[in-house]
């Protein structure tokens, strides 16, 4: 076993416990005495509370308790947002774990009862009495911002919680000077991010001696650790926090929820454990939506297809309130990207933030990215089409060329390393487009409408040295660490502050610790999630955990590396500078037959019976890394679509996908990755759509409605990829998490209004439903 | 979510269940449960008392004979798809089944539970009303048979009586020159029929002697398209016919039709004719003849 672990497709070795069902996640916890919380959910998306009378509820049978807002007066703060953005005038409206006097969207919770059984505690939920008065609501985010919107807080004007802009070069220039300048209107539909495990929360306080133990479903144990401690009041040493098996997240559980502070309320004031575990349609209505962009968006180009400027407004919805970490999606984890693979000289956006009744916006995969990717990716093709060119040929025309340490957008960014048009180059070879193209004329003399779309994408991950967070208003810090600590017997236990949760990081680190340190993966146990037993760390999203986290890692590997030396040289009466390492073993210069393996080492250091001068006993150390930069990976994806002109349906024929995520440490986990991603893009391109009707009523509430990309209706997806390391990264790694889903809807889109160009059918508001690409087809015909 | 409180009996033959329905007035009947346990989840129905048919061996099972093929009530959706019986004598069920939902739901959901339900997306009603089917329904008052056509009244309401059974349900045999399909739009979603056309033609001598042709999903209840029907007899069965044929079912399925989020009813009735045509063109294809 040794450095060839690097770049091996091994299985992930989560996967025995996931697909046999031995995975344990909160909702399989039980805990001697445990009660059971249910929440009363607002049906209103607007309205104020008038009375509550309980007192049915209360008497009912197995009912301990039911509290509302009153009972937690004092008790809990307010849920954080903890993306404090700069200089945007951001107005954050108080979030009450339970609410006061005015619901604000449906299923913000009214109450909650505590019985012995969740049937009964359900049960309770109807015996409980709600006088509300309703109000208007605003949803519409064209209207949300106006004069004549209900307001959602009474403090803050034109329902605005910020107004942040992105500048760089002169665009008013640029397009005064365009020769052509495209527009287009691009509505980022809501989407509900579906982690097959719903949010769960089991809380468990010891009065005696002040402990509060919190399992919850999150992807940031340590930050719910510390935010819940500035909600409940229970010091941070108090409390432990615990993301046992988390079934995906998606970005909904970055977040913290006011349903997790109740519930740990109930578990403090009753002192009995109490779990609450939310329903499906629960987890529809009160678990973070993401997307939700009204984008006007214009392009100023030259008359050869050269992009001078890019210029756009966005409205983004944030929901009845601002959770945690949601400022800062549509802003600096979108507007600082609108230059992306191109080398555009002048930018421009303002993004209006707006308060809207309906379920809070967080973080959904691609956070951002995939919105700013979208309204270039889009725009390019409407450029491509006005001046008659090839969409590829558009991009080539406008890519940064190949750099391999820095390169300054005009955003603000310096990008890593990049070879844009070698990706795209790969694709289209891999692809055959000049042939794709051939046939597609072909086809449509035969009156069949084939399309074929484009997408090249770079995207910021890797999130990103503490500094900028700090100057970007991001409420904690964005390194990582690590401790590698072996035992005598040469096994090794790697505890990690980051939160893998379905990504399979207990596999690439271990083969990180084999590829550095030349022992097995088999012989290394990653151990995260658990804020007693593991260092802090900032948790998983927005790719970072093996680009910030693998970094910390593979530093502290190499530390072990060089007391390793010092002891070797020891043993070996040798010089440490006459020291060699190779797979495991050290040796003596020219001896390697005589070497000491890290066995060995491992076994002296650990009993310490003959330790150098001066070196600790103990084989371990740790490393906290803080990145000098993100990491930006980047790739071409090409979608391949037929429409059926008679009925709107969109057949996805075809998927390919080139990623450069830089060196692969496993390849077999990183088409994985590149499967999910592309299919929750190719889901907001094709059937997704969280909708809302006028009175803020949720319409597509469950998975009746909620169309979810299903495996029958996808094809194979090809993935490929070049390889591009980054500069600054010790292993020279990138994020690949994301990237799939930043990529594939424009692909997707752009193959569908490809297909439509015959037709002479105008864009299509997303999801492509046959009913809207019938309507846009019989809007062509001129009907 | 989480269901109210019911007390559970399990009847171990028809003449069992007949007699917990009459004890328990305003009980329900569980079959396969794919459609009555969500209700109790979502609490949109909160019987007292819920009655357990599943595994009385007199109601499953399908035979031929006499002409007829006899369905038990509890035979699956699985089941209908893949029965050789089923398949030769009533492709349109066949097929209509096989496009039901999911594995998990076609191998617990049952035909009498699908029928009995009568959920206007579901796609079984329509097949089994063009194919010309009957319900024999049994309480403890005896028993009686309703044509499929006429046990389907309306929005999930049919002529079953709360004291009633739907025991099995017969199907003429196949003959010579017919020839069944079912085409259908499927909610990407829940899977159930956003248009579900289901055709049956009979064909002699190169001429389309009969034919029946019901669509779901977008009505209140399976709803004939007798200007399909008439437009076809006495044809032959060519494309062009058959496309020409289709284009009148629009005007066969008047104006109460039904519309959601995903498809409106405007958009429903000015395609539902490619599914009528894609049915029409299946079962023609299979009547040798
Ligand atoms: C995810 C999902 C997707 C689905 N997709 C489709 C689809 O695409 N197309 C489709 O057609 N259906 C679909 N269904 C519904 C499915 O076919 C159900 O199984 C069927 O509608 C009900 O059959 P059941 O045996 O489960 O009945 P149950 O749920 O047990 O009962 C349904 C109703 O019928 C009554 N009942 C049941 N059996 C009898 C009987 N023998 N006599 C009298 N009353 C009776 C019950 O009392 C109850 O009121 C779907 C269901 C689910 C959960």
């Amino acid at each position: 076993m040794s450095t060839a672990m690097f770049g091996s497709g091994i299985r992930r070795r989560e996967d025995p416990r996931l697909i046999t069902g031995a995975a344990s996640y909160t909702d399989d916890l039980t805990l001697p005495g445990m009660l059971h919380a249910a929440m009363l959910r607002s049906p209103h998306a607007h309205a104020r509370i008038g009375a509550i009378d309980a007192s049915r509820a209360k008497s009912a049978r197995g009912v301990v308790a039911v509290y509302t807002s009153a009972d937690t007066e004092g008790a809990l703060q307010p849920s954080p947002c903890a993306w404090l953005l700069p200089d945007s005038d951001l107005k954050i409206a108080e979030y009450p774990c339970l609410a006061k006097d005015t619901v604000r969207y449906v299923g913000e919770i009214v109450a909650v009862v505590v019985a012995e059984s969740r049937y009964q505690a359900y049960d309770a939920l109807e015996l409980i009495d709600v006088d509300y008065d309703p109000l208007p609501a605003a949803i519409d985010l064209e209207q949300a911002g106006g004069p004549d919107a209900p307001r959602l807080h009474a403090e803050i004007e034109g329902n605005q919680a910020f107004h942040w802009t992105v500048s760089g070069g002169d665009v008013d220039a640029a397009f005064a000077n365009a020769d052509v300048i495209v527009k287009e209107r691009i509505l980022q539909q809501r989407l509900i991010p579906t982690a097959m495990e719903t949010r769960s929360a089991v809380a468990s306080y010891t009065r005696a001696s002040g402990e509060l133990t919190l399992w919850n479903t999150t992807q940031n144990p340590h930050i719910v650790r510390f935010l819940c401690s500035l909600v409940t009041g229970v010091p941070e040493d108090r409390l432990r926090v615990v993301a046992p098996e988390v079934g995906g997240g998606f970005g909904s559980k970055i977040a913290v929820y006011p349903a997790d502070f109740v519930t740990v309320f109930c578990a403090m004031k009753l002192g009995s454990p109490v779990k609450w575990t939310e329903t499906r349609s629960e987890n529809y209505q009160a678990t973070t939506h993401g997307r939700n962009h009204v984008q006007d968006v214009e392009l100023a180009a030259t008359n050869d297809g050269r992009i001078t400027g890019i210029r756009a407004t966005v409205r983004a919805g944030m929901g009845a309130y601002l959770s945690t970490a949601a400022p800062g999606i549509p802003t600096i984890l979108h507007g600082l990207m609108l230059s992306g693979v191109y080398d555009i000289p002048a930018i421009h956006e303002e993004v209006y933030g707006l308060y809207t009744n309906e379920t809070p916006v967080e973080a959904y995969r691609g956070a951002g990215r995939p919105e700013a990717t979208f309204m270039l990716e889009r725009l390019v093709d409407v450029l491509a089409d006005k001046l008659d060119m090839d969409p590829a040929e558009v991009r080539r025309k406008n890519f940064i060329p190949k750099f391999d340490d820095g390169h300054d957008v005009a955003t603000g960014l310096t990008y890593d390393s990049g070879d844009y048009e070698q990706a795209l180059d790969k694709l289209l070879r891999h692809a055959d487009y000049a042939g794709l193209r051939a046939e597609q004329e072909e086809a449509r003399q035969q009156g069949r409408y084939p399309g074929i779309g484009l997408s090249t994408y770079v995207e910021i991950c890797g999130l990103g040295p503490s500094q900028v967070a700090g100057a970007i208003g991001f409420q904690g810090g964005l390194w990582e660490s690590a401790i590698v600590r072996f035992h005598p017997s040469g096994k090794v236990h790697v505890f990690i502050g980051a939160s893998p949760h379905g990504q399979g990081e207990e596999t690439t680190f271990a083969q990180i610790v084999a590829a550095e340190l030349g022992v097995s993966p088999e012989d290394v146990k990653v151990v995260h999630g658990d804020t007693d037993n593991t260092p802090m760390g900032w948790g998983t999203y927005g790719s970072r955990t093996t680009a910030v986290g693998g970094a910390a890692l593979a530093l502290t590997a190499r530390k072990i590396r060089e007391k390793c030396k010092v002891i070797a040289a020891h043993l070996l009466e040798a010089a440490v500078e006459d020291m060699e390492y190779e797979d495991g073993n050290f040796f003596v210069k020219g001896s390697p037959d005589n070497g000491k393996t890290i066995q060995d080492i491992a076994l002296m250091a650990n009993v310490s019976w003959n330790m150098p001068e001066g070196v600790e006993s103990g084989l371990e150390a740790s490393t906290f890394y803080d990145p000098p930069n993100f990491v930006f990976p980047y790739g071409a994806h090409l979608a391949l679509v037929e429409v059926d002109a008679e009925t709107g349906q969109v057949e996805l024929k075809r998927y390919i996908a080139l990623d450069d995520c830089g060196p692969q440490i496993n390849p077999t986990i990183v088409a994985g990755q590149v499967h999910g991603g592309v299919v929750q893009g190719i889901g907001q391109a094709l059937w997704e759509e969280a909708v809302y009707d006028e009175d803020g009523q949720l319409l597509s509430g469950s998975m009746l409605d909620y169309a979810l990309p299903r495996a029958d209706k996808l094809p194979e997806i090809e993935v490929l990829s070049t390889v591009t390391p980054s500069p600054h990264h010790p292993l020279g790694v990138k994020g690949i998490g994301e990237a799939g889903t930043i990529a594939s809807t424009a692909a997707v889109y752009n193959a569908v209004m490809d297909a439509l160009k015959p037709l002479n059918a105008p864009a299509v508001d997303m999801p492509f439903t046959p009913e809207r690409v019938w309507r846009a087809i019989q809007k062509g015909k001129g009907n | 979510m989480f269901a109210p409180e019911f007390s559970y009996h399990r009847a171990s033959s028809i003449a069992e269940a007949g007699r917990l329905l009459a004890e328990h007035p305003g009980a329900k009947v569980l079959a396969g449960g794919h459609s009555l346990i969500p209700i109790l989840k979502l609490r949109l129905a909160a019987p007292a008392v819920v009655i357990d048919i599943g595994r009385i061996p007199e109601m499953k099972g399908i035979a031929a004979g006499n002409g007829t093929v006899t369905i038990g009530a509890l035979t699956t959706h699985a089941e209908l798809a893949s029965s050789e019986i089923v398949r030769a004598n009533a492709r349109a069920l066949a097929e209509a089944a096989a496009q039901i939902g999911d594995p998990a739901v076609r191998n617990r959901g049952t035909i009498g539970g699908n029928v009995a339900h009568a959920d206007p997306a579901s796609d079984l009603p329509q097949a089994l009303v063009a194919l010309g089917a009957t319900f024999r329904l049994t309480s403890p008052e005896g028993a009686r048979s309703v044509a499929a056509e006429d046990f389907f009244e309306g929005l999930m309401t049919t002529s079953l009586r709360e004291d009633e059974l739907l025991t099995s349900i017969e199907l003429p045999a196949a003959g010579p020159g017919r020839g069944s399909a079912y085409a259908k739009l499927a909610h990407p979603a829940s899977r159930y029929a956003v248009i579900g056309a289901a055709a049956s033609v009979t064909v002699a001598g190169g001429k389309c002697t009969a034919a029946s042709v019901v669509l779901g999903g977008l009505t209140s209840r399976p709803t004939r398209a007798p200007s399909v029907e008439a437009s076809l007899v006495g044809q032959t069965p060519s494309e062009a016919v058959i496309a020409a044929a289709a284009k009148n079912a629009a005007g066969d399925l008047g104006d109460d039709l039904m519309g959601d989020i995903y498809a409106s009813e405007e958009y429903r009735k000015a395609v539902a004719h490619v599914w009528v045509r894609r049915a029409l063109a299946a079962a023609a294809a299979r009547c040798a003849g």
